[in-house]
């Protein structure tokens, strides 16, 4: 089998890597993935919706379906109990001293939340809600960061019409331009100042655990 | 019985200090008053037997080093099972981790799975999706590469300032090891990428899957899908049976118990890439895709889980540095809190990606020091400091603190974690 599949797209295959490093000949190890295979462990949605099953649900049946699965950790509004995250809220703190962040405040893009409920929510208990109430628990997160009405149904069909206020909120790794011309540098080696004064001490704290 | 010897300031000061302290009295040069028993008398070691060699198939640490363990600071997250702990890291010398003590962090516990039960799946843009056995994975052409493996949050809760006192729990979420494995390269060759692909969707078997999107760049020059560290099977709270290892990259991208790699036109911007592992800045935009851990060090000794108790005189001052972005080429050290730097010397040459073991033997006269340590490496960075950091981060970007550390060691040998102007 896997012989045989290297007779068929070793040619394809020199073509398409003719840009990348030198690469040795399959070994042939491994066998082909099967379709079902693929479909089951293959959920991920990207921004653009690409990988989102068919399906809806709406706010009604997302507020029973929070309830039941998830109110429990993240409070019965999305508002979070105790130190388990808040899903919603914090509007416009994202430059403030302690910001809120949160799926309406911060997340960039609906794919994301729809995707890591649907492989790791609810925690303890992953990989056990259907495809509509994904969309339904989705639906009532947006609802509950005031992002849609009452009466809104999510599906995959309206999915990416749903804009997400921080969607412009990120930039890509911009280290190198902003900081390495600040700290490739020839350092200081004698006379680096003048005085030095102790600022803060973590003793005062004193939040470290006992040993 | 011991040479006669000229006294100095230094050893005079020393002997007071034994004396004070009760200890050392023995060494140094100063002469003993009394036969020491451990000397004269016959010990039991020394007479009887030690263990048979059938007593221990694995061994770990003798119980007088139970110090030298993993902790957690509970108040640090919700619960214990998406956490972190830290690697005692105040005590450890040389660079290599003992896998037993170092750090853990999950998103949904340290899961069993047997080599028997691992699948790896490579598809998306390739030519063929593949399935590989862990046994597969075996008959590779492998590679071993030293790295380190630092989290993202790492020094993140010292942003605001001095918060926790240990070179453990400030500087503790990493840990070095040798990898054994397949370059990743080599099994999306087996799997044939197509001219589509760009980056890379890595995820994990677990139920958090930890999926990161890495672009095919790095995926094909020095990622490495592991099997084994520091010469054995990973541990189970380390990825057993396979992690993905990608040098110089924050941990996050490390993943555990790697199941699935699809090869993708584009980033999936999962939740590890925007929710969290994203970095906000002052004026509340914020920057993903954060990979490199910059240069950066920390002394390990003297710190404040490891005082100076042997009083004045000879000190080894030693720490650890690394840089995500090649080899360290020198470490600075200032006892005077960054007024003046002398060069320290590098236990060995910096490897690339790879923790740095540096030293300074000084002659310490007794009086407070302002410990600190600088880092270069070989592309010419040097370490800033936290409040160079946040003069251009602010105060919230949770990530990627790699800001020179104070310690306040005092006359008495105790050391605190402190910040200075």
């Amino acid at each position: 089998m896997s012989r045989f599949r290297d007779l068929a797209i070793g040619t394809a295959l020199a073509v398409t890597l003719g840009a990348g490093p030198a690469l040795a000949e399959r070994l042939g190890l491994g066998r082909p993935a099967l379709p079902e295979e693929i479909a089951a462990w293959d959920v991920k949605v990207m921004p653009d919706g690409r990988g989102l099953p068919v399906g809806s649900g709406t706010v009604a049946d997302g507020e029973d379906l929070f309830s039941f699965h998830c109110a429990v950790c993240h409070g019965e509004f999305a508002e979070g109990v105790d130190n388990w995250p808040q899903l919603a809220g914090g509007e416009g703190t994202l430059d403030d001293a302690d910001p809120v962040k949160t799926v309406g405040s911060y997340w960039p893009y609906l794919s994301t939340v729809w995707d890591y409920v649907n492989r790791s929510m609810p925690f303890g208990g992953a990989q056990v809600l259907e495809p509509d109430e994904v969309y339904a628990i989705v639906a009532y997160i947006l609802y509950s960061n005031f992002l849609v009405d009452d009466d809104f149904e999510l599906s995959n069909e309206n999915f990416i019409e749903v804009q997400m206020p921080n969607v412009d909120g990120f930039i890509p790794d911009d280290r190198d331009e902003v900081e390495l011309p600040l700290f490739v540098r020839e350092p200081c080696m004698t006379d680096c100042k003048e005085g030095v004064e102790i600022t803060m001490r973590a003793t005062v704290l004193n939040v470290t655990p006992d040993m | 019985m011991t040479s006669p010897v000229t006294p100095t300031t230094s050893r005079r000061g020393f002997l007071k200090a034994g004396l004070a302290t009760g200890g050392a009295l023995a060494a140094g040069g100063a002469a003993a008053q009394e036969p020491d028993p451990l000397i004269t008398e016959v010990q039991h070691w020394a007479q009887g037997f030690g263990e048979g060699v059938d007593a221990t198939p694995y061994g770990l640490p003798i119980d007088y080093e139970s110090d030298v363990v993993r902790r957690n600071v509970e108040w640090l997250t919700a619960d214990v099972i998406s956490s972190i702990n830290f690697t005692p890291i105040h005590a450890l010398d040389g660079t290599i981790t003992p896998q037993g003590c170092a750090f853990e962090r999950h998103h949904s516990g340290a899961i069993d799975l047997p080599k028997e039960d691992y699948r790896l799946m490579i598809n998306g843009l390739v030519d063929t999706p593949l399935v590989f056995t862990y046994w597969d994975l075996e008959r590779f052409p492998r590679e071993n590469h030293v790295y380190f493996c630092e989290c993202a949050a790492n020094t993140g809760m010292e942003w605001a300032g001095a918060q926790l006192n240990g070179a453990q729990f400030t500087h503790g979420m990493i840990h070095n090891m040798e990898y054994t494995g397949v370059p990743l390269r080599t099994l999306l060759n087996e799997a044939g990428i197509r001219t589509e692909g760009k980056w890379i969707f890595v995820e994990g078997a677990d139920a958090s899957s930890n999926g990161r999107s890495i672009p095919l760049d790095k995926a094909l020059d020095d990622c490495l899908v592991a099997f084994k560290a520091n010469g054995e099977a990973l541990r189970k709270e380390h990825g057993y049976p396979v992690r993905l290892v990608v040098p110089g990259w924050e941990g996050n991208l490390w993943v555990k118990w790697l199941r699935r790699i699809e090869v993708t036109d584009g980033p999936v911007e999962s939740r590890e890439e925007t929710s969290k592992y994203t970095d906000t800045l002052a004026n509340g935009i914020s920057r993903k895709w954060t990979w490199v851990m910059d240069a950066k060090s920390v002394v390990t000794s003297p710190s404040p889980q490891s005082p100076i108790t042997h009083g004045p005189g000879p000190l080894v001052i030693t720490g650890l540095a690394w840089s995500g972005r090649g080899a360290i080429q020198r470490v600075d050290v200032s006892i005077d809190g960054g007024k003046t730097w002398q060069v320290a010397r590098l236990a060995q040459p910096g490897q690339p990606m790879a923790l740095t073991r540096f030293y300074l033997d000084i002659e310490w006269d007794g009086s407070e020091m302002l410990l600190q340590s600088r880092a270069m490496d070989s592309s010419g960075y040097v370490q800033p400091t936290k409040n160079e950091l946040r003069d251009v981060r602010g105060l919230n970007s949770i990530y990627h603190n790699n800001g020179i550390q104070t310690w306040w060691v005092k006359a008495n040998g105790e050391a605190e974690n402190v910040e200075v102007s």
